[in-house]
């Protein structure tokens, strides 16, 4: 049960071996995605053929590797782009809420909280189509009435920001709101009492308090967006985000290259795990 | 943002207030609010030729009589409660194990176990699954090596592959609740309950799983939603024969262009999933601020 | 023998990796009475306590309860029963489930338990609590609940974790007493672990003054008030004044301290502990043990200046500098209201006697309280 409590070694044991065998459930799809990144074969898959790096920087058909295939590569710039502009919106967005449900009073408060919230509670896939047939209800409104087609309301790389930044701005709302929920006012009063404008106190003072927050709430933005699938599905015009075109390959059937993709993201997304629990971490001390 | 944190003259006051709610305001009427009564509206008309609709039930008229529909509707939501109920029998324990057995270092690491596979997309997690339980997978090839199986075995493409990866890719939403809530059970009342004479199962029952009840429901919660809503996991291992909700409100939407009949599928959906949001929450007494917040 | 005894330790040592908590102590509790266990924070009471609930195990030596070892025993077989440091009522169950919790676990029959439920309640003195949540009792009802459920199951020993810690001091004060009556009424030996000096002398029958895994003196409040066998206890026991100085010359009775101001005071020699010219020494004096105007028999005189008047009610003290050598010291004024025109400023005489100094080595540890 807990340490204090004596219990038998034949139920810790079984206990520890549970554990353990949850853990290998939880590792194992990983591992063999990174290991076959490395499989000298036309297909993840078995048997081993042996090691090879081709799928990272092989350049002849069919051994193209991650670095130089250009659609690959293309739609992780189109990733990029998406997830970029979804971090910077979600993250003023989601500040000025946390402002907004921590620090004043008004009518309707407790019920804007509550819808604000209901996007994680929406499916992706509904929020997409929803949005979807919003966007394209004011095109046709505005292309019968004035005769103007505005393309960015078709699906495309604009709808694709928006619908993750519908979802995305709740979660950076409620990361930054906790943070700012801690913060003592009584802080900021005191830089007011020390010859502070409101404006400096809210830049010297309640802001870089906040700076941890903005900094995790900026990075889990940007991975939700990097690796969201059923909304971008929903949205997606010609320019294809990586998931959308890993998926499609991943229906054809595909070389190891996605092995080698995969393995990168892994890296480079564990990296940003672990930095932002640090960020999140220091901020408590 | 600055006006707000405390009270000056009325007329500053709204303004600066009304400046700062304009962000959510937009961001929740343009984007949640409107939308969701667009496609509502939507579902409920009929295209009668080119550019022209009428008020009509025929979308919804079509899912009731046609089995494929609501079967795969019905199957869905049956599907997802089971992989809830899973994801949870098979978390919690482990949540338990890492809020109440581990101390100190250990216990962060574990955690932090838990949570480094969840930050790799959803897709790369499912597509591991593929290359371990389809036919040439790693799993068929160490049964026939082990002597398990005389044949490379196709775990692929069946229910039980869809709920191996629905299970795996929810389990984080479980685990973080459930060892928050745990963590801040005080060890003292464990100990109160062995000192009065209860025992494993006894204390269990009666003191850690009801302390627990909150961080169950909303793990719960959040795990069934994501399971019904998904459409990756299911696509990728359930194959074909998946009869996954969403994969008929895609192939309303994109496939066929159906909209109409794609919204009322949509609105369905999110009709099923409230329902079932609102009597958890309704049954475990917990709001959906609680919840998530 | 052994039998007379409830609860008994016999030369207990607790370590963890190389920090030694608890650090071979024997005890033996007699049937019924009210045992303290005093100590500062990490001085390993809480480590003993949890030892005799069974919550860790001993490294060497061996508990009794009633007679038989109950090492190996397990927490929920042992019969004793804890009132936690911060109570651990369970908050998913209403009072009366919260009592009645053992019970249960005992698989007696719901008449027999809701029965011994409600005349628990009413031996605490809240027989109408029963369908209350948690969090409506305040917290001395609280209290009472936690005893009551642990009192319901009739225990050889109750233990008791600091209980009274988070009360506030009001009724703090109210509970002491109120817990010395219930003891005395119900007769179940209770085992009470505090940090609180005035806790402890105020309930207990015994009190175990605890430093560093070791017990520093078992004695009756009276005991360790007026005769403290060690410089921790002395210190941490009540208030005193704390001078540290070197032995002068001196007879069997009494010996003459030199202090570093130059000021010299006899102190008492306790028989039992040797004392030689030239050690360093701390002594102590009680600042109600210290009369103005020099009482007849004092031995010990000075005059001294006033520096400060501390008023607190019936606890008033005078902050004083000897007038010769600087040395501070604190002297109570007297309850009757005697001496209330003093002010900063003025100049008394002050003396005490040998009897009322007690002198030990400097060598040893302590902690001041």
């Amino acid at each position: 049960m807990i340490p204090s409590i004596p219990q038998p070694k034949f139920y810790k044991g079984l206990y520890s071996t549970y554990i353990a065998l949850f853990f290998v459930y939880l590792s194992a799809p990983l591992i063999v995605v990174g290991v076959f990144a490395f499989n000298d074969s036309l297909f993840p898959s078995m048997p081993w053929e042996g090691g090879t790096l081709a799928w990272f920087f092989g350049n002849e058909d069919p051994y193209i590797g991650i670095f130089n295939d250009t659609k690959l590569l293309e739609s992780v710039g189109v990733s990029a782009f998406v997830a970029f502009w979804v971090t910077v919106l979600s993250v003023t967005v989601g500040t000025c809420n946390a402002f907004l449900f921590e620090r004043s009073k008004f009518p309707g408060k407790n019920l804007l909280y509550i819808v604000s919230l209901s996007p994680l509670v929406i499916p992706g896939v509904i929020l997409g189509i929803s949005i979807l047939v919003f966007s394209n209800a004011i095109a046709n409104g505005i292309e019968e009435a004035i005769g103007w087609d505005l393309e960015f309301l078709r699906p495309g790389l604009f709808l694709v920001i928006i619908g993750q930044f519908a979802f995305v701005t709740t979660i950076t709302t409620l990361v930054i709101s906790a943070r700012l929920r801690k913060f003592d006012v009584s802080l900021e009063e005191a830089a007011l009492n020390l010859g502070a404008t409101r404006r400096a106190a809210l830049w010297t003072i309640t802001i870089p308090f906040l700076k941890p927050a903005l900094i995790g709430a900026g990075i889990v933005a940007f991975l939700m967006s990097f690796e969201n699938f059923n909304t971008t599905l929903m949205l997606v015009g010609s320019d294809a985000p990586l998931t959308i075109a890993m998926f499609d390959r991943l229906k054809q059937g595909s070389t190891p290259v996605l092995n080698a993709l995969s393995l990168l993201l892994m890296v480079v997304s564990g990296g940003l795990a672990l930095l932002s629990v640090f960020v999140q971490r220091d901020s408590k001390n | 943002m600055n006006k707000s944190a405390s009270i000056t003259t009325g007329g500053t006051f709204r303004f600066g207030l009304l400046l700062l709610a304009m962000p959510l305001l937009l961001w929740l009427f343009l984007l949640v609010i409107l939308p969701h009564v667009d496609l509502f509206l939507v579902s409920m008309r009929e295209r009668i030729s080119y550019g022209k609709y009428e008020f009509s039930l025929i979308n919804y008229i079509e899912f009731f009589a046609e089995p494929l529909y609501w079967n795969t509707y019905v199957r869905t939501a049956v599907m997802s409660i089971f992989a809830t109920a899973l994801t949870l029998i098979i978390g919690f324990p482990v949540s338990y194990y890492i809020a109440k057995v581990m101390r100190g270092k250990g216990k962060n690491v574990l955690f932090l176990m838990c949570l480094i596979p969840f930050w790799v997309s959803e897709l790369v997690r499912t597509f591991g699954w593929m290359i371990l339980l389809r036919e040439s997978g790693v799993i068929s090839n160490f049964l026939q090596w082990a002597g398990l199986a005389d044949g490379p075995v196709e775990m692929l493409y069946n229910d039980a592959a869809i709920m191996v990866g629905l299970v795996y890719t929810s389990m984080l939403f479980m685990v973080v609740p459930l060892v928050s809530v745990l963590d801040s059970l005080d060890d003292s009342l464990i100990e109160a309950g062995y000192d009065l004479g209860g025992n494993t199962f006894t204390v269990t029952r009666d003191i850690v799983i009801p302390h627990a009840m909150p961080g169950i429901a909303s793990g719960c919660i959040v795990v069934f939603m994501l399971t019904l809503g998904n459409y990756l996991t299911p696509n990728l291992l359930g194959g074909k024969d998946s009869l996954w909700f969403t994969e008929q409100i895609y192939t309303q939407f994109i496939t066929r262009f159906n909209w109409e009949s794609g919204s009322a599928f949509g609105f369905l959906l999110l009709i099923l999933s409230s329902v079932i949001v609102w009597v958890g929450l309704k049954l475990s007494k917990q709001t959906l601020s609680e919840t998530v917040g | 023998m052994a039998d007379q005894f409830d609860l008994e330790c016999r030369n207990v040592v607790k370590t963890f990796d190389d920090f030694t908590a608890v650090n071979d102590i024997s005890l033996a509790i007699p049937k019924g009475s009210f045992f303290s266990i005093l100590g500062p924070s990490g001085c390993g009471k809480t480590t003993l306590l949890r030892m005799l609930a069974g919550f860790q195990a001993p490294t060497s030596g061996d508990i009794l309860i009633k007679g038989s070892s109950v090492l190996g025993v397990p927490p929920n077989r042992r019969p004793v029963n804890m009132v936690f440091q911060h109570l651990a009522l369970f908050p998913m169950m209403n009072v009366a489930e919260n009592v009645a919790y053992g019970l249960k676990r005992r698989g007696i029959d719901k008449q027999t338990i809701a029965k011994k439920v409600n005349e628990t309640l009413a031996r605490v003195g809240l027989p109408d609590a029963g369908p209350k949540q948690v969090n409506q009792l305040s917290g001395g009802q609280k209290q009472r609940i936690a005893i009551a459920r642990c009192l319901v199951l009739d225990p050889a020993v109750l233990l008791l974790d600091e209980p009274l810690g988070a009360l506030d001091l009001k009724l703090r004060e109210h509970m002491k007493v109120e817990l010395k009556q219930l003891q005395h009424e119900i007769g179940t030996t209770f085992v009470y672990i505090t940090h609180d000096q005035s806790e402890a002398l105020v309930m207990s029958d015994q009190v175990a003054v605890m430093n560093a895994g070791r017990f520093e003196q078992v004695g009756a409040p009276q005991d360790l008030y007026y005769n403290p066998k060690t410089a921790f206890v002395a210190g941490f026991v009540g208030e005193s004044n704390r001078w540290t100085g070197t032995i002068g010359s001196g007879d069997d009775n009494k010996v003459e301290v030199i202090l570093p101001t130059g000021g010299k005071v006899l102190a008492k020699r306790d028989a039992h502990m040797p004392l030689v010219e030239g050690q360093n020494v701390e002594i102590f004096v009680r600042p109600e043990a210290i009369a103005i105007d020099g009482a007849s028999g004092a031995e010990n005189t000075i005059s001294a200046k006033v520096e400060n008047v501390l008023f607190n009610g019936a606890a008033s003290s005078l902050q004083v500098r000897d007038v010769a050598t600087g040395q501070e010291m604190t002297v109570a004024l007297p309850q009757t209201g005697a001496y209330a025109s003093v002010r900063a400023g003025d100049e008394i005489t002050l003396g005490w006697t040998v009897e009322n100094t007690r002198c030990f080595a400097a060598n040893q540890s302590g902690a001041g309280a």
